[in-house]
């Protein structure tokens, strides 16, 4: 008896069958929902996160407002960043002359401060997890997040970054003698 | 009377499989379009869309792509087994279409018993599954074969006998003839008077051509991808050619049988033999995207425990009603 | 074929050697994965069939082992958060959140209101994302292909959501001792009040198209049945235990965050098989949109860090805490035993998925090989949580 019952909700049930049929066919009428890359966008790229980019000075859109304390580096988890200090500038002739004589006057010369400024600012995005702690972390805001999404190259170098010439090309400044 | 290779019946059998080689390799390019755009439109994305206006051209570029591709033999596979069975899956297809008519006239070879030319040569396909699984020296494959052989065998039995139960009606295994005892309206197609052998016919259809959700023998999920797991190139190519024009086939003589062949309202002719045979086709790309697999046990007990008893007495109620009135 | 590593005994590797056939030569020993389709990655099982049927199966795992443990002996309490998206990357907040709950309780940390409100809100849309892709992925195991894209016109839609404040999409490092990385905007609120009607419009229709459908209950009903007292002996949480008729639910039985202000069910099935588990979970989908439902009108304004939250140098106290935190595939546990430096000492991570993975060997004995497939789908494994 119970056998011929289930048979028989089998046979009702079989009406499952079409249902589903009907769901699949319903959706084929329906208007797509993907984005045709290349010709369309999506339209919330802006909170995605991107490669690092540098936060120019208000006052001048080709420095960094980094003062290299190198916080990011010590924070980063992957390691993925290297900030050189910058070192302090040469002594001009007079000032070597002005050392010296206090050198041998037995005082101690007098050291110009080096710049907080980075000389510069690699960072390997190959290695980067874009889990933001140095952004967080940077003490003046110097990081953020680039909108350029669609990074992609052939060769792991590539994704070696210069930020401090990203920056330089951004605000289509020329880079500083002595580099190219 | 003697056949010579100057009789005219015989140039038009060369004809006429070279047509047909035309015929199939076209259809299968335009089904596996379709059958990707169905996809991508049932699951709300374009589909093909890159290659020509609309992804048209395709299955041209995977056709291109997979004669190009290197053909591979695993090691320890039995060569000779191992490359016939694609051609031993395909090499039949030929036939089946020969006495398939598309209209009175457009007929490759009129054979009296045409339908059963049709299910002989259809046989042979199991035949190509098997040798691939044994030949390709893979455990997988080899489940699969098993699959397609306990497959293949337990639904042909009901498709046969759903067949005959139009047979009897008819009288005739002539495709042609049975096409026109039908009328051209639906209420006289053979699939209202015999709805029973329609379903039947068309479920075992399914399975016996290895689709969704009968696809145990290329089970992805299961199995890899089962008989053809180690097939590169136009190996697998061949495989994938002939399952289509089993498709076509088995739609094409649901046509035929049931559905009133190149009749229909107002136009007659081969264009609603195309059409019934291609909605036809639709509907099982339609289930294929719409149902998940059956299993193994599953898949035998509905043929023995549903759809044979069920034919048996759809046969034996068509042979009474015969015999009464 | 005739070199020496080809003959007996260097043939296979370790796992293949071990397992030797019975006494009967008429079985087949088969690897599935570590590259298969339904192993979800790279889990690899063997088995030994007879014809189509399962005598044993024996699941090896460490294909995806990244050390994640002892990393954290070597990062700091703040650096270790990344490593916390990529354990599981279906419900990465849920770690996050069992992290940063530990990392609270070592350190004495006091959360701001607002930010457990955004813990919850967050970590339960990505409860819904991670069962909507395992309802498809377990579908497409069973062979239907089409129900997985509906699942990620969903599943996107919460991605679009939690990619506002947390700026990704599938590993997310948001939480952090002592409050949350972002605010929630307005937007992203009013957001999550237009997806739940969108999402409970969605649920009669997987209904519809799978949950009704026979092919699917064949597949499901009576297969891997579970009893309670095996799923207790290997250690089962999450939907897998429920599915066994036990309601366990860490939001419960050991309260964390804000959830004991909130309403919702605990589902339990006592159906007990693949079909309880996939009834359980889809449950669980219904359970998340009223919770965030709640949560989205609870949440409070204010900050949403702590004003001593631990900074990049932070020392923890020496102590040895443990958390755990309802994911979306069961109990996550995290262990944290400090010296007082600013590195733990160790970290112990518990993975729901090791322990409901275990059962599988003793559950797949004597069934065919597709309803092992079902089974290890219907467990809802993420390889890379379970080698870690």
């Amino acid at each position: 008896m119970q056998a011929i019952r289930r048979k028989l909700k089998d046979i009702t049930n079989l009406w499952s069958m079409v249902k589903g049929l009907k769901v699949t066919g319903g959706q084929f009428l329906k208007p797509q929902v993907t984005v045709h890359y290349p010709r369309q966008e999506v339209a919330n790229l802006a909170s995605f996160r991107g490669p690092l980019q540098l936060v120019a000075k208000p006052k001048d859109p080709a420095k960094p407002k980094c003062i290299a304390c190198l916080m990011c580096v010590s924070v980063c988890p992957s390691g993925c960043l290297t900030v050189l200090k910058a070192k302090p500038p040469k002594p001009t002739p007079e000032e070597e002359a002005a050392a010296r004589a206090a050198l041998e006057a037995g005082e101690k010369p007098a050291k110009k401060p080096a710049p907080k400024e980075p000389s510069r600012f690699i960072y390997d995005y190959s290695l980067c997890s874009l889990c933001g702690l140095c952004a967080e972390n940077c003490p003046v805001g110097s990081l953020s997040y680039s909108e350029n999404i669609y990074l992609t190259a052939t060769d792991a170098k590539a994704f070696k970054l210069d930020l401090l010439a990203d920056l330089r090309a951004r605000a289509g400044a020329a880079p500083p003698a002595g580099e190219e | 009377m003697e056949a010579t290779l100057l009789d005219p019946r015989m140039f038009r059998i060369v004809a006429a499989a070279m047509a047909l080689a035309a015929f199939v390799g076209l259809n299968a390019l335009v089904l596996v379009y379709l059958e990707r755009k169905i996809a991508g439109h049932v699951q709300r994305r374009p589909g093909p869309f890159e290659v020509g206006p609309h992804g048209l051209l395709q299955p041209l570029a995977d056709a291109l792509k997979l004669i190009g591709k290197q053909l591979f033999r695993p090691a320890g596979a039995d060569a000779l087994l191992f490359w016939m069975a694609p051609v031993v899956s395909f090499i039949p297809v030929l036939p089946l279409f020969l006495p398939i008519p598309f209209d009175p006239d457009l007929v490759a070879m009129h054979v009296e018993p045409g339908l059963l030319l049709i299910l002989a040569f259809t046989g042979i396909n199991v035949l190509a599954l098997c040798m691939a699984g044994w030949g390709s020296n893979n455990k997988w494959s080899l489940l699969g074969a098993s699959r397609a052989v306990a497959q293949s065998v337990a639904y042909e039995i009901p498709l046969l006998m759903a067949l005959l139960a139009v047979t009897f009606m008819h009288g005739s295994l002539n495709l042609s003839e049975i096409v026109e005892a039908q009328g051209a309206w639906p209420w006289q197609w053979n699939a209202f008077i015999q709805p029973v052998a329609f379903i039947v016919y068309f479920t075992c259809a399914v399975a016996e051509t290895n689709r969704a959700p009968f696809d145990l023998p290329e089970a992805e999920s299961e199995l890899t991808a089962g008989f053809h797991t180690e097939y590169s190139g136009m190996g697998f190519g061949l495989f994938f050619l002939a399952e289509y024009a089993n498709m076509i086939v088995v739609c094409a003589v649901a046509t035929a049988l049931f559905l009133g062949g190149w009749q229909g309202p107002f136009f007659s002719g081969w264009w609603w033999f195309l059409a019934k045979t291609y909605a036809l086709l639709m509907v099982i790309i339609w289930f294929r995207w719409t149902y998940p697999r059956v299993r193994f046990d599953q898949l035998l007990n509905i043929n023995w425990k549903w759809l044979l008893p069920l034919s048996m007495v759809n046969l034996m109620v068509t042979a009474l009603v015969m015999k009464l009135f | 074929m005739d070199s020496v590593f080809h003959q007996e005994p260097f043939r296979g590797d370790y796992y293949t050697r071990r397992f030797e056939p019975g006494p009967d030569d008429s079985t087949l020993i088969l690897n599935m994965g570590p590259q298969h389709p339904s192993t979800h990655g790279v889990l690899r099982v063997v088995v030994e069939l007879e014809g189509e049927y399962i005598l044993r199966a024996e699941p090896v795992l460490g294909y995806l082992h990244r050390m994640h443990e002892k990393m954290g002996e070597t990062r700091s309490y703040l650096q270790y958060m990344p490593n916390m998206g990529r354990v599981d990357y279906l419900h990465p907040l849920a770690w996050n959140h069992a992290y940063v709950c530990a990392v609270e309780k070592l350190g004495n940390i006091e959360v701001p209101r607002r930010a457990e409100f955004i813990r919850v809100i967050t970590s339960e849309l990505n409860r819904i994302s991670s069962h909507l892709l395992w309802w498809g992925a377990y579908l497409l195991d069973l062979g239907a292909f089409t129900p997985i894209m509906y699942a990620f016109e969903e599943r996107e839609r919460i991605q679009d959501l939690l990619q506002e404040p947390t700026g990704s999409r599938l590993t997310y490092s948001f939480f952090r001792p002592g409050g949350v990385a972002a605010d929630l905007s307005p937007e992203f609120l009013q957001g999550v009040r237009e997806f739940i009607p969108y999402m409970r419009s969605r649920l009669p229709m997987y209904k519809d198209l799978v949950t009704d459908n026979i092919i699917l209950r064949y597949r499901c009903e009576e297969v891997g049945e579970l009893p309670l007292d095996m799923a207790r002996r290997y250690g089962a949480s999450g939907p897998v235990l429920r599915a066994s008729g036990m309601a366990y639910d860490v939001r419960r039985a050991e309260p964390y965050s804000v959830y004991p202000e909130l309403e919702f069910a605990t589902p339990v099935s006592q159906r007990t098989d693949a079909m309880g588990r996939y009834k359980v979970r889809l449950a669980e989908i219904e359970e998340s949109l009223k919770i965030l439902e709640q949560a989205v009108e609870m949440i409070p304004e204010g900050e949403i860090l702590v004003k001593g939250a631990p900074k990049p140098r932070w020392k923890a106290p020496a102590g040895e805490v443990y958390q755990a935190v309802e994911g979306a595939r069961g109990k996550i546990g995290v262990h944290i035993l400090s010296a007082g430096s600013a590195q733990p000492y160790r970290i112990k991570l518990r993975a729901p998925g090791f322990s409901n993975l275990s059962l599988f060997a003793e559950l797949a004995k004597g069934t065919l090989l597709s309803d092992a497939v079902s089974i290890l789908g219907s467990l809802d494994l993420v390889i890379p949580e379970i080698d870690r």
